[in-house]
């Protein structure tokens, strides 16, 4: 393969890996402080998406604007998810609350294809679609815009987890939630925290990806998948961990398609996000049951 | 009188299931005071684009047909149904036109697996179906096809409109991108087994699945191959995906599609990207550039007209053709049939209609020139395709 050839796959699993990258960063904070899985986490990049078409197409907005307001109101759902759908059901155990999610999530599409309809949008791209040739290889725009967000925002989040009040506060709920309690944290509001916070992140990984990809009402699925994947390879352990299993399963896509042999084709592209699944539950089965903790 | 109830209730509930059944044995008529068909579209899902206009076509035609009084002075009633997209709603819902409902024909399903996945469904009950779908399988082989017909035209032809264009431009070498679907699968059937016959060699042959949010790789992939075009066979979304990528790698070659992109969502998805984009399509898209003589016209340009008054300028496509040239096949046949039906039961009722649409002759649908006969269960004269080129993000009839 020539190297412009390989870059160009990597450039492809960069930007795709991005997404996951941001999705499973949803995945990790929510598992992190409060054991649940939360599988409404793709439906956030559709409404990042969804929202910002149409405030920009429909309403006028401007495309800043739409941008900033569709990540808003996609936190405002997480707040609503938690506050509505998890909160109230609070004595029921962490799998209740998963299933409690599986039901968000298909309302969130269903109200989407009802509001939006079902074809496809696309928002426009922040500067311009010519790709740039970067040593042989072209690269979007809109892709670098995506990388980028997606690189600074795992920084920020490593300052924030590290150097914040409020991040060590979510990262002690983390480690234990009860000890937590117990110097004064109050685990519900750290719970609302990353609800809001998984909801913000979504949303922008869906307002930076829509223009490349498109965006339809039922995206979020798929998405979340891969991005519940991503944060299986990080372990659900940090947010950093979890953007290196995005990027990671984005260039095993792309490459996938590059060596185009038997599984690793393009048909199979992808049930790859499902091999690395079902391999990373059987290795950590035990160490998966061993986290678990009295909620 | 808690306990009585407790006796009563287990009896009651098996004379309830004796009943119908010893209804069932009995000739069951059907209702002769409306014409009931049944109508599976996929409204959702991966399918959706296709669905809804079919949905909202069947609709008018409905409204149009009883604000005039009818069928035979009785009314037209649908049954909708949204199969999903999933091939296993979509029997589930056939199983319940057939037996609750009591439907006299089935129109849809929007695409090629559920058809095929209802296939034997309607064939056992012994119902008319007029499938919406492409795939030329939903109606060969015959003999397995009794009850089965379609209109939109077939995959296969479509496939020899584009090779014999590639053909007389001299191409020798093609690479397919395809869709993982029951109609890219079907259409990367064909697209493979037909190359040899216009002298094409497939350099590579690259798929993705429904919903893909990205080509980039396959697209790189064909990029290092000495590909002189790429074919892709998918409905609009993923197709419009496909001009996009190969845009951003700056690619020259010409993309060819699949008569699934007929859709206004097909140009506003690719933008810039869908310029030179060619594909055969029915003539419905570029109704307005068809000579007068041309028999199809009068009916494309009512069908658009009528539509696009409803739905909003360029909202037409030729899916919702496809729904169109169904339901009216049924509505000619059940108006030649007049009085005949009556007094029948509802298994004969269905018979007569179904050898009814198998007399179908000379219809100018939207999608061809339709005569059905006990061999041919789409029935197509030859030619039913234009080959559109998109120029200035327009449809425009290429002519070469």
């Amino acid at each position: 393969m020539a190297s412009d050839q390989l870059l160009q796959y990597l450039f492809s699993g960069l930007t795709h890996g991005s997404i996951y990258a941001l999705v499973g960063v949803g995945f990790t904070i929510i598992y992190a402080v409060t054991s649940i899985i939360n599988f409404a986490q793709g439906e956030f990049v559709m409404l990042g998406g969804m929202l910002s078409f149409f405030l920009f197409a429909s309403m006028g907005v401007p495309l800043p604007m739409a941008v900033i307001l569709a990540i808003i109101v996609a936190a405002v759902v997480g707040a609503l998810l938690y506050l509505l759908a998890i909160r109230s059901a609070r004595q029921a155990s962490v799998v209740s609350l998963i299933i409690i999610t599986i039901g968000a999530s298909i309302f969130i599409r269903g109200i989407a294809a009802e509001v939006w309809g079902v074809d496809a949008v696309r928002p426009p791209a922040f500067t311009g679609t010519t790709s740039w040739l970067v040593a042989g290889a072209y690269i979007q725009p809109q892709a670098v815009w995506l990388i980028g967000i997606t690189l600074v925002l795992t920084l920020l989040l490593h300052l924030f987890f590290n150097f914040t009040m409020m991040g060590k506060a979510l990262k002690a709920c983390a480690i234990n939630r009860s000890a937590a309690g117990m110097v004064g944290i109050d685990a519900r509001a750290m719970a609302l925290t990353a609800f809001v916070m998984a909801g913000a992140l979504g949303a922008i990984g869906g307002t930076v990806m829509s223009p490349l990809t498109s965006i339809t009402y039922g995206m979020g699925a798929m998405i979340g998948l891969k991005g519940f994947v991503a944060a299986s390879i990080g372990g659900f352990k940090s947010p950093v961990a979890a953007v290196i299993g995005g990027l990671t399963l984005g260039i095993v896509e792309a490459m996938a398609v590059a060596i185009g042999w038997g599984p690793f084709s393009s048909a199979y592209k992808d049930a790859i996000a499902l091999i690395v699944l079902l391999a990373i539950l059987l290795l950590r089965a035990g160490q998966l049951a061993a986290q678990e903790r009295p909620s | 009188m808690r306990k009585v109830l407790l006796v009563m209730l287990p009896a009651l509930l098996a004379l309830a299931m004796v009943i119908p059944a010893l209804g069932c044995a009995s000739e069951e008529m059907w209702d002769e005071e409306s014409y009931v068909i049944g109508a599976i579209f996929s409204t959702t899902g991966a399918f959706s684009n296709l669905g809804v206009p079919e949905r909202n076509t069947v609709m008018m035609m409905r409204d149009q047909i009883n604000a005039n009084g009818g069928i035979n002075d009785r009314p037209l009633e649908i049954v909708f149904y949204n199969d999903e997209s999933e091939t296993s709603r979509c029997a589930t819902l056939a199983t319940r036109l057939i037996e609750q409902d009591k439907v006299l024909a089935i129109v849809g399903p929007s695409a090629t697996g559920p058809t095929l996945g209802i296939k034997d469904i309607v064939t056992q009950a012994e119902i008319p179906l007029i499938s919406c779908a492409a795939h030329k399988g939903i109606i060969t082989p015959i003999e397995e096809s009794y009850w089965v017909f379609k209109t939109p035209q077939n995959d296969q032809d479509a496939i020899h409109e584009i090779y014999s264009y590639l053909e007389a431009e001299g191409i020798t070498k093609i690479a397919l991108l395809t869709d993982t679907s029951g109609f890219g699968a079907s259409g990367r059937g064909y697209l493979i087994s037909e190359a040899d016959l216009f002298g094409l060699t497939i350099v590579e042959d690259e798929t993705f699945s429904t919903g893909d949010p990205s080509m980039e790789a396959q697209v790189t992939k064909i990029r290092g191959s000495d590909a002189q075009a790429v074919v892709s066979w998918a409905t609009d979304k993923e197709s419009a995906q496909v001009a996009r990528d190969m845009k951003a790698q700056d690619m020259t070659i010409p993309l060819f599609c699949s008569h699934g992109v007929a859709n206004r969502a097909f140009l506003e998805s690719a933008g810039d990207a869908a310029n030179g984009v060619m594909f055969p399509a029915g003539k419905l898209l570029v109704c307005d550039q068809l000579p007068d003589t041309d028999p199809q016209k009068e009916v494309l340009v009512t069908y658009r007209d009528a539509y696009e008054a409803l739905h909003g300028t360029g909202s037409s496509s030729t899916f919702g053709g496809h729904a169109y040239d169904a339901l009216m096949m049924i509505i000619m046949a059940l108006e030649r049939l007049g009085d005949d039906m009556d007094g029948k039961s509802l298994a004969e009722a269905r018979q007569m209609l179904r050898d009814e649409i198998e007399k179908t002759e000379n219809f100018a649908g939207t999608g061809g020139i339709f005569t059905m006969s006990p061999t041919d269960h789409l029935g197509m004269a030859p030619d039913p395709f234009v080959m559109i080129k998109v120029v200035e993000g327009e449809w425009t009839w290429y002519q070469y």
